[in-house]
């Protein structure tokens, strides 16, 4: 077995460029983490805030020894979009990670990865994105371990990665629910959603905590953390593990599974550490087990809910 | 334009062919399609006693297979291209990358059609799927404004379909996971959203609380009418404010702007709905069939049509959605 990957995905929310600068600086500098994704996933218009400070994050996070992924945006609908993916497809020597099937169909040729938000739910999906050069494929969320295992056992060459941390998108939309909660439009935005470094909180009428908002994507409330998973996982032909950025102690929390991957703790010691860090955060891990993805089956000691 | 129409059973079938439907669409009974719902599609034979009625009719029949087949059961949904390339339809309609290649590797000649779950929402992907599989037309995501739709359609060779009445995904079509987070089972997996078998109702005091697993989706008053807890629609409360967050219990009704959409170059209207009886389908197929026929003899193709149909609609109010961009 190949030794497994730690992997940080996109920022998904609309930190402002200090928060974004320190955060990769700290990656760069304090983590020991094999790859780190970096560009826009959720919403064009958060672009031209960050795009400007990309060449020389890429160049320190290499410098650094990471291996840099370009990550595009979930859903392209305009012109404009489109452009800017022609564009990102003809950068040299980037792997780029495609999130809709349009920038898949530019990159052919290049190396590229098949991101999460790409639907690969069986074994012929799977291959033709191997044919056509795909390196790694990021599964979607809601793939029990059974369609894992299946897809680890048909791949070939073609690494494949699975999100361990982090809220779960679950959809996304040409509507904007930050404006929205707002009072206010797409196009007059004032980037509200940048007030909710997490997402914004979405409760039940009783209550319950739910979902997250997160412009137009919305997210799980739950965080996903599958560390009691992850020899299944390894077993199954995972060999990349993706933990997904909040406003958390990252470096800590990659710590945590860098140990974790190496068999250096178990998964009671990291989720006892999680709950150190921060005590109020709920955890799920329902889609791994063919359970409502908002379910926790590996409870590693905690209250039951 | 094309009115192309829902049928979850052969009676339905019938019932859009009568109301003037130039094609149906319809689904095998099981998880390859994405109205898996129980009492409803079609076994083999009734799709292909289907087909010979309504080709008789001169009305063509689509067969929709467009979920994503499940790893190492993927010979269900190919048995489903298979049989219904067989039976005569004369398009299939499919979503997965896999499947593409599968039906067009399989079967050269077939009308192949790409799903709204497939969420080809702009150019490059609607090439993609024309150049690798031969697709020939797109049923496009209720993602876009009209004014996208006609940019669209300049610039690609595909036909394109779009949503014109009937229930309205809030979210991209197959990329949302809403539905099996609360439940388990999602439209991409198992055809289905919000699945009836994990609704329940609560009376609590003076209020009646619709629940989806095990999350309240609203709370209803005495006074206010109780709807399905569809997970988007529902009233969530964030910032200390509660309310429709995504999406009010409204219906998609492109009826005010049906000339626009023929002159931005749209092919086909589809009308969403096949778990609907057939006294729905009939008076709305009845209602689009009248409205296209006055268009398209130079008359105002709303008139009459609007009293008609706003009692159908999903809480009584309906939208143009997204192809207004002030909806986003």
């Amino acid at each position: 077995m190949t030794k497994s990957r730690l992997a940080m995905g996109p920022i998904l929310f609309h930190w402002d460029e200090n928060h974004k600068k320190d955060f990769y600086a700290k990656v760069a500098d304090e983590i020991d983490i094999d790859t780190v994704h970096v560009g826009e996933v959720v919403c064009a218009k958060r672009m031209p805030f960050f795009d400007k400070y990309l060449p020389d994050i890429i160049e320190r996070l290499q410098a650094a020894g990471k291996e840099v992924v370009l990550s595009t945006l979930a859903l392209v609908m305009s012109e404009r979009e489109i452009a800017q993916l022609r564009e990102i497809a003809q950068m040299p020597d980037l792997l780029i990670e495609a999130n809709d099937v349009s920038a898949f169909g530019l990159l052919s040729g290049r190396p590229h990865m098949i991101g999460p938000y790409i639907n690969t739910y069986n074994e012929s999906t799977l291959e033709y994105f191997a044919s056509k050069g795909a390196r790694r494929i990021s599964l979607p969320w809601e793939l029990p371990m059974s369609s894992i295992a299946a897809l680890g056992h048909a791949r070939k060459s073609t690494e494949i990665e699975v999100q361990v941390f982090g809220r779960v998108p679950l959809a996304i939309s040409a509507r904007c629910y930050s404006a929205r909660a707002h009072g206010l439009h797409k196009d007059g935005c004032r980037y509200v959603c940048g007030d909710a470094p997490d997402g914004m909180d979405v409760a039940t009428l009783d209550a319950t905590p739910f979902l997250a908002v997160n412009g137009l994507q919305t997210l799980s409330s739950h965080y996903i953390e599958l560390s009691a998973d992850v020899d299944h996982l390894k077993a199954a032909g995972v060999e990349v593990f993706r933990i997904s950025p909040h406003n958390l102690d990252m470096v800590q929390i990659a710590t945590l599974y860098r140990q974790l991957l190496d068999t250096k703790i178990d998964s009671h010691e990291l989720r006892d550490r999680l709950h150190q860090m921060q005590s109020n955060l709920a955890f799920s891990d329902g889609f791994l087990h063919s359970l409502p993805g908002a379910a926790l089956k590996e409870t590693l000691g905690q209250p039951v809910e | 334009m094309e009115l192309v129409c829902p049928a979850g059973t052969p009676a339905s079938l019938r019932a859009a062919v009568e109301a003037g439907a130039d094609v149906v669409y319809c689904g095998f009974r099981d998880a390859t399609n994405a109205r898996n719902f129980p009492g409803l599609n079609f076994s083999r034979t009734e799709l292909a006693e289907s087909v010979t009625f309504a080709h008789k009719h001169g009305v063509h029949v689509y067969l929709a297979c467009n979920t994503y087949p499940k790893a190492g059961s993927e010979d269900i949904w190919h048995k489903a291209v298979d049989d219904a390339v067989a039976i005569g339809v004369d398009a299939v309609i499919l979503a997965d990358i896999g499947l593409l290649r599968y039906a067009r590797d399989k079967h050269p000649d077939a009308r192949l059609h790409l799903s709204v779950q497939a969420s080809a929402s702009n150019e490059e992907a609607i090439r993609f799927y024309h150049r690798e599989f031969g697709v020939r037309r797109v049923v496009l995501p209720r993602v876009l404004s009209l004014e996208e739709i006609r940019m669209l359609n300049r610039r690609i060779g595909v036909e394109t379909e779009v949503f014109a009445f009937g229930g309205m995904c809030v979210m991209a079509e197959g990329r949302c996971s809403l539905s099996s987070y609360a439940t388990g089972e999602s439209p991409n997996m198992n055809g289905v959203c919000s699945p009836a078998s994990y609704v329940h109702y609560e009376e609590r005091g003076d209020t009646t609380v619709s629940r989806l697993g095990d999350f309240t989706i609203n709370i209803y008053g005495s006074d206010e009418k109780v709807g399905y807890p569809t997970l988007c629609k529902g009233r969530f409360s964030a910032m200390g404010k509660a309310g429709y967050l995504f999406e009010e219990p409204t219906s998609l009704d492109v009826t005010a702007i049906l000339p626009e959409l023929a002159d931005a170059g749209v092919t086909a209207l589809k009308i969403e709905g096949r778990q609907r009886g057939k006294a729905y389908i009939s008076q709305v197929v009845g209602a689009f069939r009248a409205s296209l026929d006055r268009i398209a003899s130079g008359q105002n193709g709303q008139a009459g049509i609007r009293g008609n149909l706003t009692s159908l609609s999903e809480g009584q109010t309906d939208t143009t959605g997204a192809y207004r961009r002030s909806w986003q």
